[in-house]
Protein backbone atom coordinates (compact mmCIF):
# COMPACT_ATOMS: atom_id res chain seq x y z
CA UNK A 1 0.00 0.00 0.00
CA UNK A 2 0.91 3.65 -0.56
CA UNK A 3 1.72 4.08 3.33
CA UNK A 4 4.20 6.10 5.36
CA UNK A 5 6.48 3.51 5.03
CA UNK A 6 7.31 4.03 1.70
CA UNK A 7 9.95 6.65 2.03
CA UNK A 8 12.53 6.79 -0.76
CA UNK A 9 12.75 9.92 -2.14
CA UNK A 10 10.66 11.83 0.31
CA UNK A 11 11.85 14.96 1.05
CA UNK A 12 11.82 17.66 4.31
CA UNK A 13 12.73 15.15 6.94
CA UNK A 14 15.30 16.97 7.53
CA UNK A 15 19.51 15.95 8.47
CA UNK A 16 20.04 12.03 9.60
CA UNK A 17 20.40 12.42 13.38
CA UNK A 18 22.83 9.98 14.43
CA UNK A 19 22.98 9.54 18.07
CA UNK A 20 26.27 8.80 19.72
CA UNK A 21 26.71 5.90 21.77
CA UNK A 22 23.03 4.45 20.98
CA UNK A 23 22.20 2.13 23.58
CA UNK A 24 20.39 -0.69 21.98
CA UNK A 25 16.54 0.01 23.33
CA UNK A 26 15.83 3.53 24.71
CA UNK A 27 13.64 2.04 27.42
CA UNK A 28 12.87 -0.88 29.08
CA UNK A 29 9.18 -1.27 26.95
CA UNK A 30 11.05 -1.36 23.76
CA UNK A 31 13.26 -4.60 24.87
CA UNK A 32 10.02 -6.14 26.21
CA UNK A 33 8.08 -5.31 22.95
CA UNK A 34 10.92 -6.71 20.75
CA UNK A 35 10.77 -9.90 22.64
CA UNK A 36 7.14 -10.09 22.42
CA UNK A 37 6.99 -9.40 18.71
CA UNK A 38 9.43 -12.22 18.08
CA UNK A 39 7.72 -14.15 20.33
CA UNK A 40 4.48 -14.09 19.16
CA UNK A 41 5.81 -14.17 15.40
CA UNK A 42 7.27 -17.70 16.20
CA UNK A 43 3.90 -19.09 17.34
CA UNK A 44 3.12 -18.91 13.67
CA UNK A 45 -0.34 -17.42 13.94
CA UNK A 46 0.82 -14.81 11.63
CA UNK A 47 4.31 -14.10 9.60
CA UNK A 48 6.50 -11.34 8.82
CA UNK A 49 5.35 -10.16 5.95
CA UNK A 50 2.03 -9.64 7.87
CA UNK A 51 3.64 -8.14 10.43
CA UNK A 52 5.44 -5.81 7.92
CA UNK A 53 1.94 -4.97 6.40
CA UNK A 54 0.01 -4.27 10.01
CA UNK A 55 2.81 -2.08 10.71
CA UNK A 56 2.67 -0.23 7.97
CA UNK A 57 -1.10 0.03 7.56
CA UNK A 58 -1.11 2.51 9.97
CA UNK A 59 -2.44 5.93 9.24
CA UNK A 60 0.83 7.91 7.92
CA UNK A 61 0.33 10.53 9.89
CA UNK A 62 1.23 8.25 13.25
CA UNK A 63 3.48 6.15 11.40
CA UNK A 64 5.32 8.96 10.89
CA UNK A 65 5.62 10.50 14.62
CA UNK A 66 5.81 6.98 16.15
CA UNK A 67 9.24 5.60 17.18
CA UNK A 68 9.84 2.23 15.60
CA UNK A 69 9.25 0.21 19.05
CA UNK A 70 6.04 2.28 19.04
CA UNK A 71 5.11 1.23 15.49
CA UNK A 72 6.20 -2.14 16.25
CA UNK A 73 3.76 -2.42 19.33
CA UNK A 74 0.83 -0.56 17.83
CA UNK A 75 1.20 -3.55 15.02
CA UNK A 76 1.23 -6.31 17.30
CA UNK A 77 -1.99 -5.26 19.51
CA UNK A 78 -3.85 -4.91 16.34
CA UNK A 79 -2.67 -8.31 15.35
CA UNK A 80 -3.09 -9.55 19.10
CA UNK A 81 -7.00 -8.58 18.94
CA UNK A 82 -7.48 -9.32 15.06
CA UNK A 83 -6.64 -12.66 15.61
CA UNK A 84 -8.62 -13.41 18.60
CA UNK A 85 -5.82 -14.13 21.24
CA UNK A 86 -6.60 -11.25 23.27
CA UNK A 87 -9.70 -8.70 23.82
CA UNK A 88 -9.33 -4.86 23.85
CA UNK A 89 -10.62 -5.35 27.90
CA UNK A 90 -7.36 -7.08 28.52
CA UNK A 91 -5.12 -5.31 27.04
CA UNK A 92 -6.32 -2.62 28.54
CA UNK A 93 -5.72 -3.34 32.52
CA UNK A 94 -3.77 -6.08 31.90
CA UNK A 95 -5.64 -8.92 33.22
CA UNK A 96 -6.92 -12.07 31.45
CA UNK A 97 -10.77 -12.03 30.93
CA UNK A 98 -11.36 -14.29 28.18
CA UNK A 99 -9.95 -17.64 27.91
CA UNK A 100 -6.70 -18.77 25.57
CA UNK A 101 -7.26 -19.15 21.62
CA UNK A 102 -5.10 -22.28 20.49
CA UNK A 103 -1.56 -21.44 19.01
CA UNK A 104 0.44 -23.58 16.53
CA UNK A 105 3.10 -23.39 18.62
CA UNK A 106 4.73 -21.68 21.66
CA UNK A 107 8.27 -21.12 22.08
CA UNK A 108 10.39 -22.34 24.51
CA UNK A 109 13.19 -20.71 26.10
CA UNK A 110 16.00 -23.33 25.26
CA UNK A 111 14.98 -22.92 21.56
CA UNK A 112 15.45 -19.49 21.02
CA UNK A 113 19.31 -19.83 20.96
CA UNK A 114 19.27 -22.75 18.06
CA UNK A 115 16.56 -21.71 16.07
CA UNK A 116 17.88 -18.01 15.87
CA UNK A 117 20.95 -19.02 15.07
CA UNK A 118 20.19 -21.16 12.17
CA UNK A 119 17.16 -18.20 11.14
CA UNK A 120 14.28 -18.82 9.16
CA UNK A 121 14.79 -18.90 5.21
CA UNK A 122 12.30 -18.10 2.66
CA UNK A 123 13.46 -19.46 0.10
CA UNK A 124 11.51 -22.02 -2.32
CA UNK A 125 11.49 -23.78 -4.59
CA UNK A 126 9.59 -22.54 -8.44
CA UNK A 127 8.60 -25.06 -10.66
CA UNK A 128 7.93 -22.33 -13.77
CA UNK A 129 11.82 -21.20 -15.22
CA UNK A 130 12.41 -17.91 -14.55
CA UNK A 131 10.92 -15.46 -17.02
CA UNK A 132 13.96 -13.04 -17.18
CA UNK A 133 17.67 -13.35 -17.31
CA UNK A 134 20.46 -11.25 -16.12
CA UNK A 135 21.31 -8.20 -18.60
CA UNK A 136 17.73 -8.19 -19.47
CA UNK A 137 15.71 -4.77 -19.62
CA UNK A 138 12.93 -4.47 -17.57
CA UNK A 139 10.23 -2.28 -16.23
CA UNK A 140 8.85 -1.97 -13.05
CA UNK A 141 4.64 -2.12 -12.94
CA UNK A 142 2.82 0.85 -12.25
CA UNK A 143 0.64 -0.84 -9.43
CA UNK A 144 -0.80 0.31 -6.40
CA UNK A 145 -2.07 -2.06 -4.44
CA UNK A 146 -4.35 -1.56 -1.38
CA UNK A 147 -2.65 -4.33 0.63
CA UNK A 148 1.51 -5.05 1.21
CA UNK A 149 3.45 -4.92 -1.58
CA UNK A 150 7.45 -4.33 -1.29
CA UNK A 151 7.62 -2.77 -4.53
CA UNK A 152 8.76 0.63 -3.62
CA UNK A 153 6.86 3.83 -5.48
CA UNK A 154 9.94 5.25 -6.43
CA UNK A 155 10.91 2.64 -8.66
CA UNK A 156 7.09 1.71 -10.72
CA UNK A 157 6.69 2.45 -14.19
CA UNK A 158 10.74 2.97 -14.51
CA UNK A 159 13.42 0.93 -16.43
CA UNK A 160 15.53 -1.44 -14.81
CA UNK A 161 18.30 -3.90 -15.65
CA UNK A 162 18.22 -6.96 -14.29
CA UNK A 163 21.48 -7.76 -12.83
CA UNK A 164 20.83 -11.12 -10.40
CA UNK A 165 18.46 -14.19 -10.45
CA UNK A 166 18.29 -15.44 -6.54
CA UNK A 167 15.88 -18.20 -6.88
CA UNK A 168 12.53 -18.73 -5.94
CA UNK A 169 11.30 -16.73 -2.49
CA UNK A 170 8.27 -16.13 -0.77
CA UNK A 171 5.78 -13.91 -2.11
CA UNK A 172 4.87 -11.38 0.80
CA UNK A 173 1.72 -9.78 -1.16
CA UNK A 174 0.01 -12.68 -0.55
CA UNK A 175 1.91 -14.40 2.48
CA UNK A 176 1.07 -11.18 4.15
CA UNK A 177 -2.51 -11.75 4.17
CA UNK A 178 -1.81 -15.53 5.10
CA UNK A 179 -3.33 -16.45 1.89
CA UNK A 180 0.07 -18.53 0.41
CA UNK A 181 3.59 -18.44 0.04
CA UNK A 182 2.93 -18.51 -3.94
CA UNK A 183 6.55 -18.69 -4.09
CA UNK A 184 7.85 -16.35 -7.10
CA UNK A 185 11.43 -16.03 -8.90
CA UNK A 186 13.04 -12.84 -7.36
CA UNK A 187 15.93 -10.93 -9.13
CA UNK A 188 17.81 -7.64 -8.37
CA UNK A 189 16.84 -5.29 -10.65
CA UNK A 190 19.11 -1.89 -11.14
CA UNK A 191 18.23 1.32 -11.88
CA UNK A 192 19.86 4.84 -12.61
CA UNK A 193 19.55 7.80 -10.92
CA UNK A 194 18.67 9.76 -14.02
CA UNK A 195 15.86 6.99 -14.66
CA UNK A 196 14.65 7.61 -11.07
CA UNK A 197 14.86 11.00 -10.41
CA UNK A 198 15.64 13.03 -13.82
CA UNK A 199 17.83 15.19 -15.23
CA UNK A 200 18.91 16.54 -11.80
CA UNK A 201 19.94 13.07 -10.01
CA UNK A 202 23.32 13.18 -8.38
CA UNK A 203 25.71 11.87 -11.42
CA UNK A 204 27.06 8.48 -11.36
CA UNK A 205 24.66 6.46 -9.07
CA UNK A 206 22.07 3.93 -9.11
CA UNK A 207 20.00 2.16 -7.35
CA UNK A 208 19.14 -1.90 -7.00
CA UNK A 209 15.69 -3.33 -5.40
CA UNK A 210 14.84 -6.68 -5.19
CA UNK A 211 11.66 -7.57 -6.91
CA UNK A 212 9.29 -10.37 -7.78
CA UNK A 213 8.85 -11.35 -11.30
CA UNK A 214 5.09 -10.20 -11.14
CA UNK A 215 6.27 -6.60 -10.55
CA UNK A 216 8.20 -6.78 -13.65
CA UNK A 217 7.37 -7.08 -17.82
CA UNK A 218 9.79 -7.27 -20.03
CA UNK A 219 10.62 -4.08 -22.38
CA UNK A 220 10.98 -5.10 -26.03
CA UNK B 1 9.41 14.83 13.23
CA UNK B 2 10.23 10.86 13.16
CA UNK B 3 10.53 10.15 16.66
CA UNK B 4 7.70 10.64 19.52
CA UNK B 5 9.29 12.72 22.23
CA UNK B 6 6.43 12.85 24.72
CA UNK B 7 5.45 9.25 26.58
CA UNK B 8 7.49 7.43 24.69
CA UNK B 9 11.24 7.85 24.68
CA UNK B 10 12.02 7.46 28.69
CA UNK B 11 15.53 7.32 30.51
CA UNK B 12 16.35 3.41 30.97
CA UNK B 13 17.04 3.80 35.00
CA UNK B 14 14.92 1.74 37.19
CA UNK B 15 12.09 3.60 39.22
CA UNK B 16 11.50 3.19 42.65
CA UNK B 17 7.81 3.03 42.25
CA UNK B 18 5.93 1.21 40.05
CA UNK B 19 3.35 4.16 39.80
CA UNK B 20 6.43 5.70 38.10
CA UNK B 21 6.26 3.86 35.27
CA UNK B 22 5.74 5.71 31.92
CA UNK B 23 2.66 4.83 29.83
CA UNK B 24 4.53 2.85 27.67
CA UNK B 25 6.02 0.69 29.90
CA UNK B 26 2.71 0.37 31.55
CA UNK B 27 0.93 -0.54 28.49
CA UNK B 28 3.41 -2.84 27.52
CA UNK B 29 3.71 -4.59 30.79
CA UNK B 30 -0.42 -5.28 30.56
CA UNK B 31 0.13 -6.83 26.84
CA UNK B 32 2.61 -8.99 28.18
CA UNK B 33 1.11 -10.09 31.48
CA UNK B 34 -1.85 -11.17 29.19
CA UNK B 35 -0.16 -12.79 26.21
CA UNK B 36 2.04 -14.21 28.83
CA UNK B 37 -1.27 -15.71 31.28
CA UNK B 38 -2.63 -16.92 28.56
CA UNK B 39 0.15 -18.83 27.84
CA UNK B 40 1.57 -17.76 24.34
CA UNK B 41 4.72 -16.48 25.49
CA UNK B 42 7.26 -18.38 27.78
CA UNK B 43 8.82 -15.81 29.90
CA UNK B 44 12.11 -17.71 29.69
CA UNK B 45 12.32 -17.42 25.91
CA UNK B 46 10.88 -13.51 26.22
CA UNK B 47 14.12 -13.19 27.96
CA UNK B 48 16.44 -15.18 25.56
CA UNK B 49 15.60 -13.34 22.63
CA UNK B 50 16.26 -9.58 24.62
CA UNK B 51 19.49 -11.31 26.19
CA UNK B 52 20.68 -12.68 22.49
CA UNK B 53 20.32 -9.18 21.03
CA UNK B 54 20.71 -7.02 23.32
CA UNK B 55 24.49 -8.72 24.19
CA UNK B 56 25.41 -11.43 21.76
CA UNK B 57 24.59 -10.37 18.13
CA UNK B 58 26.24 -6.75 17.59
CA UNK B 59 28.47 -5.42 14.37
CA UNK B 60 31.68 -7.34 16.26
CA UNK B 61 30.99 -10.43 14.33
CA UNK B 62 30.41 -8.72 10.62
CA UNK B 63 33.93 -7.14 11.94
CA UNK B 64 35.45 -10.39 11.54
CA UNK B 65 33.70 -11.48 8.23
CA UNK B 66 35.75 -8.20 6.84
CA UNK B 67 38.78 -8.63 8.41
CA UNK B 68 38.97 -12.43 7.28
CA UNK B 69 38.01 -11.75 3.82
CA UNK B 70 40.92 -8.57 4.38
CA UNK B 71 43.53 -11.30 5.19
CA UNK B 72 42.04 -14.56 3.11
CA UNK B 73 41.45 -13.81 -0.20
CA UNK B 74 40.50 -17.24 -1.26
CA UNK B 75 37.41 -16.15 1.74
CA UNK B 76 37.01 -12.81 0.04
CA UNK B 77 36.36 -14.74 -2.84
CA UNK B 78 33.53 -16.73 -1.52
CA UNK B 79 32.18 -14.11 0.85
CA UNK B 80 31.57 -12.23 -2.48
CA UNK B 81 30.36 -15.16 -4.93
CA UNK B 82 28.29 -16.65 -2.38
CA UNK B 83 28.12 -14.77 1.18
CA UNK B 84 25.60 -17.03 3.57
CA UNK B 85 27.84 -20.32 3.71
CA UNK B 86 31.07 -17.83 3.99
CA UNK B 87 29.81 -16.54 7.11
CA UNK B 88 28.78 -19.69 8.04
CA UNK B 89 32.59 -20.46 7.90
CA UNK B 90 33.16 -18.68 10.95
CA UNK B 91 30.34 -18.95 12.60
CA UNK B 92 28.35 -15.81 11.93
CA UNK B 93 24.48 -16.25 10.42
CA UNK B 94 20.65 -17.02 11.83
CA UNK B 95 17.79 -14.56 11.77
CA UNK B 96 17.47 -11.41 9.35
CA UNK B 97 20.97 -13.14 7.77
CA UNK B 98 19.62 -16.11 5.99
CA UNK B 99 20.12 -14.72 2.45
CA UNK B 100 23.37 -12.40 2.46
CA UNK B 101 24.88 -10.34 -0.12
CA UNK B 102 28.05 -8.65 0.12
CA UNK B 103 29.02 -6.09 -1.94
CA UNK B 104 32.55 -5.01 -1.86
CA UNK B 105 33.93 -1.08 -2.33
CA UNK B 106 36.27 -0.41 -4.66
CA UNK B 107 38.19 3.10 -5.85
CA UNK B 108 35.75 3.25 -8.33
CA UNK B 109 32.32 2.54 -6.62
CA UNK B 110 30.76 2.53 -3.33
CA UNK B 111 28.16 0.62 -2.01
CA UNK B 112 25.27 2.18 0.26
CA UNK B 113 22.61 0.19 1.86
CA UNK B 114 19.23 1.16 2.80
CA UNK B 115 16.11 -0.50 3.86
CA UNK B 116 13.29 2.08 2.21
CA UNK B 117 10.52 0.03 3.30
CA UNK B 118 10.90 -0.86 6.87
CA UNK B 119 14.08 -1.94 8.57
CA UNK B 120 15.76 -4.64 6.60
CA UNK B 121 19.53 -4.71 7.64
CA UNK B 122 21.28 -7.64 8.60
CA UNK B 123 21.28 -8.19 12.11
CA UNK B 124 23.66 -11.14 12.01
CA UNK B 125 26.62 -8.88 11.39
CA UNK B 126 25.49 -5.47 12.52
CA UNK B 127 23.08 -6.37 15.33
CA UNK B 128 20.06 -4.54 15.74
CA UNK B 129 20.22 -1.42 13.82
CA UNK B 130 20.54 1.72 15.42
CA UNK B 131 17.58 4.21 15.17
CA UNK B 132 18.94 6.28 12.48
CA UNK B 133 19.00 3.41 10.40
CA UNK B 134 15.35 2.71 9.84
CA UNK B 135 14.34 6.64 10.76
CA UNK B 136 12.55 8.65 7.65
CA UNK B 137 15.28 11.02 6.95
CA UNK B 138 17.77 8.37 6.24
CA UNK B 139 15.25 5.71 4.55
CA UNK B 140 14.18 9.04 2.42
CA UNK B 141 17.18 10.59 1.25
CA UNK B 142 19.57 7.40 0.94
CA UNK B 143 18.32 6.32 -2.59
CA UNK B 144 17.86 9.90 -4.53
CA UNK B 145 20.77 12.05 -2.69
CA UNK B 146 23.20 9.35 -1.73
CA UNK B 147 26.33 11.61 -2.12
CA UNK B 148 25.09 14.23 -0.42
CA UNK B 149 24.38 11.57 2.64
CA UNK B 150 28.00 10.26 2.44
CA UNK B 151 29.10 13.82 2.84
CA UNK B 152 27.04 14.59 5.55
CA UNK B 153 28.75 11.63 7.58
CA UNK B 154 32.32 13.30 6.06
CA UNK B 155 32.67 10.51 3.59
CA UNK B 156 33.85 12.67 0.25
CA UNK B 157 34.46 10.41 -2.35
CA UNK B 158 36.13 11.84 -5.62
CA UNK B 159 33.62 12.46 -7.98
CA UNK B 160 34.71 9.76 -10.44
CA UNK B 161 33.57 7.25 -8.16
CA UNK B 162 30.26 5.90 -8.65
CA UNK B 163 27.62 4.87 -5.99
CA UNK B 164 25.43 1.90 -5.93
CA UNK B 165 23.03 2.22 -3.60
CA UNK B 166 21.31 -1.09 -2.70
CA UNK B 167 17.49 -0.94 -1.04
CA UNK B 168 16.77 -4.09 0.85
CA UNK B 169 13.23 -5.18 -0.59
CA UNK B 170 12.82 -8.50 0.06
CA UNK B 171 14.64 -10.95 2.44
CA UNK B 172 18.38 -10.67 1.15
CA UNK B 173 20.15 -8.61 3.53
CA UNK B 174 23.14 -6.60 2.38
CA UNK B 175 26.17 -5.55 3.82
CA UNK B 176 28.98 -3.66 2.51
CA UNK B 177 32.77 -4.91 2.50
CA UNK B 178 34.78 -2.14 2.68
CA UNK B 179 38.21 -1.64 1.36
CA UNK B 180 41.37 -2.27 4.09
CA UNK B 181 43.14 0.89 4.77
CA UNK B 182 46.15 1.90 3.98
CA UNK B 183 48.89 1.86 6.69
CA UNK B 184 47.38 -1.56 7.88
CA UNK B 185 49.84 -4.39 6.29
CA UNK B 186 51.47 -5.22 9.81
CA UNK B 187 47.66 -5.99 11.38
CA UNK B 188 46.72 -9.15 12.73
CA UNK B 189 42.86 -10.20 12.07
CA UNK B 190 41.81 -9.15 15.42
CA UNK B 191 43.59 -5.67 14.81
CA UNK B 192 41.67 -5.51 11.32
CA UNK B 193 38.48 -6.47 12.76
CA UNK B 194 38.94 -3.66 15.67
CA UNK B 195 38.88 -0.99 12.75
CA UNK B 196 35.99 -2.51 11.41
CA UNK B 197 32.85 0.10 12.06
CA UNK B 198 29.08 -0.69 11.86
CA UNK B 199 28.23 2.01 9.52
CA UNK B 200 31.22 1.12 7.03
CA UNK B 201 29.66 -1.93 6.76
CA UNK B 202 26.58 0.00 5.21
CA UNK B 203 28.51 2.18 3.32
CA UNK B 204 27.91 5.14 5.30
CA UNK B 205 31.37 5.51 6.88
CA UNK B 206 34.55 3.62 5.81
CA UNK B 207 37.20 1.83 8.84
CA UNK B 208 39.26 3.62 10.81
CA UNK B 209 42.47 4.75 9.94
CA UNK B 210 45.31 2.52 12.07
CA UNK B 211 46.22 4.43 15.00
CA UNK B 212 43.29 6.42 15.30
CA UNK B 213 40.85 6.31 18.48
CA UNK B 214 38.08 3.84 18.74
Amino acid sequence: MNGGQDLGGMQGFGPIAPEPNEPRFHAPWEKRVFGLAMAMGATGTWNLDASRAARESLPPGEYLTSSYYAIWLKALERQVKAHGLATADELATGTVSAPAAPVKRVLEGTEVAPLFARGFPSDRPVAAPARFAVGERVRALTINPPGHTRLPRYVRGRPGLVEAVHGGFIFPDTNARLAGEAPQWLYTVRFSGRDLWGEAAEPGHTVSVNAFESYLEPIP
Amino acid sequence: MPHDHHDEHHDDHPHPHGSELSPMDLRVRALESVLVEKGYVDPAALDALIETYETKVGPHNGARVVARAWVDPGFRERLLADATPAMREIGVGGRGGEHMVVAANTPDEHNLVVCTLCSCYPWPVLGLPPVWYKSPPYRARAVIEPRAVLAEFGVALPEATRIRVWDSTAELRYMVLPMRPAGTEGLDEAALAALVTRDSMIGTGLPRAPGASS
